[in-house]
């Protein structure tokens, strides 16, 4: 049990500190494996009743975006196309990436899929994740005999 | 279908520190960028997701065209971050362009997270044909 406070902002740095090192020395730095990086980055935010997830997905059309959810699992999948250049076009530094990628998260309760909101702005995704209302904490009243 | 030029993956550089102090407390990234030649132009990209697009700020000092994005971090209101593979921050690039760019007709586009820039090459760097006279 723990208790829920909210922490002045120089609290979030210390706790970002901590989940850097929980990651630095966590499971996979004791195996000595590492986890390769899975695209797109994402963070997520949570709170009791919805969770929020964003991921930087720069130079794709709201149409490439598929967002799936199934039970308790949330998927993101989108094609990232390169410019359609004349033939003549050459390049001189290639550095972005194009594709297609894929990446499911899974959350610790069932995902209300009627209430996912997502929005895409300015290169940033971000869905909104509400927990299906029997999962959610209830308060329960103590009664007086 | 997709040309896979390239794999997808995470990559954000962190701006060295420069010499001068940043007045702003967030990182500073180097946004990845392609440039591509075209007969008549040479067309930049790069990835600066997050940023408003009244918070670019495009400058050309004689040769030197720099780009700066400034992002605004804001955290969503009643959440808390459990869980974070990236960072957000400001962009900042620098190019030296050759004197062969018209510089005063520089064109910029931001869309999707992506900001495009197209230099026109100037008239006197256009290939030119050049006809042969037939003599006596």
């Amino acid at each position: 049990m723990y208790r829920t406070t909210s922490f002045p902002t120089i609290w979030n740095e210390f706790l970002r500190l901590q989940r850097d090192m929980d990651n630095l020395l966590g499971d996979s730095y004791q195996s000595g494996k590492r986890i390769a990086p899975q695209y797109p980055a994402i963070n997520v935010w949570a709170n009791q009743d919805s969770a929020l997830i964003t991921a930087e997905l720069p130079g794709l059309n709201k149409k490439d975006i598929e967002i799936n959810v199934i039970g308790d699992t949330v998927s993101i999948k989108g094609s990232r196309y390169p410019e359609e250049l004349p033939e003549n076009a050459k390049y001189q530094r290639q550095e972005i990436g194009y594709g297609n990628f894929h990446r499911s998260l899974q959350f610790p309760y069932t995902i209300d899929a009627n209430k996912v909101e997502a929005t895409f702005k300015d290169g940033i995704l971000t869905v909104k994740l509400p927990r299906i209302e029997s999962e959610k904490p209830k308060k329960i009243a103590v009664k007086t005999l | 279908m997709v040309n896979e030029t390239k794999v997808l993956d995470i990559h954000k550089e962190k701006l060295p520190k420069a010499d001068t102090e940043r007045t702003r407390e967030c990182p500073c990234f180097i946004p990845r960028s392609d440039i591509y030649e075209v007969d008549d132009k040479i067309v930049l990209l790069l990835d600066m997701p997050g940023v408003n697009p009244n918070a670019i700020n495009i400058t050309l000092d004689k040769s030197v065209l720099t780009v700066n994005g400034y992002v605004r971090v804001d955290e969503p209101e009643g959440y808390s971050l459990m869980h974070a593979e990236y960072e957000t921050g400001d962009y900042e690039r620098s190019f030296r362009i050759s004197n062969q760019i018209d510089q005063s007709n520089i064109d910029a586009i931001y869309n999707n997270g992506t900001l495009k820039l197209i230099l026109p090459k100037s008239e006197s760097a256009m290939p030119q044909r050049i006809k042969v006279k037939v003599g006596e």
